[in-house]
């Protein structure tokens, strides 16, 4: 039976098969892909930032090794996405580019400030919690590099939120004034962290079709209210109070109902003017300059030794 | 694997010459250079290593891979790569360039301890 190209991409996600980078795919798939991979790139990458701010002030060796693991992590995080993006067609240098003249996005989330120690603990159990309950969803996505970075960055990920957590718990048995800064941490990432899943699906422009092309496999909307029901007894555990009026346990729906996202905020800091914004991409322009002599560096080496195999080479044959 | 190591890019001794035959070894010269194999099994899942063989060019390679490593559907896709394209790590520096992760436990998920009750995370 002779398919059209079309017809054989849809059958192949009909049967729940993964898309690789060989397979004939729309157009659209491939600008979706490219923009999405690349913005959870740019996310890993910029994402180093508000933790690498508290690497130096870390409170002992141990927390601090485990931080700079950390932060690592991210980095070829990062790095995996790069190259599951690059597999449609577009260099990572165009990805760079795209990201410094703000044509590319990154998650809001990283355009707050992280002002206290407790804030390492936070990021990793809500921040890192809220991504990671949206790339386990994601691993199922239809693009095969992308679903086997997700599933890779998923191993990894584990240690990210247990190790937040276990700051936590550090800081709640602790003094006084440790848990108070653990309940202010929570009440500065609490929204922020719930407005990771995106605006709601009735207002969310991509999301049908990325869910037709199974892109996306789950809903905003069903992340977030995922991400809530496992988040809550954690906090419980921990003793710190969440900051919502409105978050109570609905026997009928078997959920947790909360309050509603502050959106006007959401969309302020997706345009750019949130607390961090300007400060984190100068941070990461600053770095691509000063990091281009080491480039040319790297590149002028290997060009050289690659002259001197050569003429080696030829010397040899003769 | 039953081929050498091949040489890597930094030895003295390597050249761009090297590169082309060094998997060429005296009674290979009619079969051509040395190809690697890997192997797709299923849609989604990496290509995976399986093997290796001999080939005059990439096509008779691409074709032999086939006939050789996935007679018995073991694969829905293969590529071949020519072996003096492989840069390896060194055996003898295994232990500096792997051992250091040993000593970093905390780059588990299971080195922090997290009570039963907070459930799964």
């Amino acid at each position: 039976m002779d398919l059209s190209p079309d017809d054989r991409f849809q059958a192949i996600l009909d049967a729940d098969d993964k898309i690789e980078p060989t397979d004939w795919m729309p157009d659209g798939y491939r600008q979706t892909l490219i923009r999405q991979i690349a913005q959870h790139a740019h996310s890993e990458i910029i994402g180093m930032q508000p933790e690498g701010n508290w690497i130096s002030r870390a409170p002992t060796l141990k927390r601090k090794t485990i931080l700079m693991a950390k932060v690592q992590d991210e980095a070829g995080h990062g790095l995996y996405l790069y190259a599951a993006a690059e597999t449609l067609g577009i260099g990572r240098d165009e990805m760079q580019h795209l990201l410094h003249t703000g044509r590319h996005k990154y998650s809001s989330i990283f355009n707050y400030p992280t002002l206290s120690w407790a804030d390492m603990g936070v990021i990793g159990w809500l921040v890192d919690g809220a991504a990671i309950t949206n790339q386990v969803a994601l691993t199922r996505t239809s693009y095969g590099p992308y679903a086997r970075a997700m599933v890779r960055i998923c191993k990894e990920e584990s240690f990210h939120q247990r190790q937040g957590y276990e700051i936590l718990l550090t800081l709640c048995r602790g003094s006084a004034e440790q848990f108070a800064m653990a309940q202010d941490a929570v009440d500065r990432w609490w929204w922020p962290s719930l407005m990771m899943f995106g605006p709601h699906d009735d207002e969310s422009p991509h999301t049908a079709q990325s869910m037709a092309w199974k892109v996306k496999r789950v809903s905003n909307d069903d992340l977030r209210q995922q991400f809530v029901d496992m988040t809550v007894p954690q906090a419980e555990y921990l003793g710190v109070t969440l900051p919502d009026p409105e978050l109570r346990w609905n026997e009928q729906s078997g959920h947790y109902d909360y309050g509603e996202v502050d959106w006007d905020e959401f969309w302020q800091v997706v345009k750019g003017d949130g607390p961090m914004n300007r400060e984190r991409l100068a941070n990461k322009v600053g770095a691509w300059d000063d990091g281009a002599w080491v480039r040319e560096a790297a590149m002028a080496y290997a060009a050289k030794h690659d002259g001197r195999l050569r003429s080696a080479g030829a010397g040899g044959a003769a | 694997m039953s081929y050498d190591v091949p040489r890597m890019a930094g030895d003295a001794a390597w050249t761009e010459h090297d590169a082309d035959d060094h998997a060429r070894r005296p009674g290979d010269e009619g079969s051509g250079p040395m190809w690697e194999v890997f192997v797709r099994q299923r849609r989604g899942m990496s290509h995976v290593h399986a093997g290796s063989l001999h080939a005059p060019d990439a096509e008779t390679a691409l074709l032999n891979a086939r006939d050789v490593y996935t007679r018995r559907s073991e694969g829905v896709s293969v590529w071949v790569v020519p072996s003096s394209a492989v840069t390896a790590s060194d055996p003898d520096n295994a232990a500096s360039m792997f051992e250091p992760f040993a000593e970093q436990p905390y780059r588990h998920a299971t080195y922090y301890d997290i009570p039963d009750e907070v459930g799964h995370m």
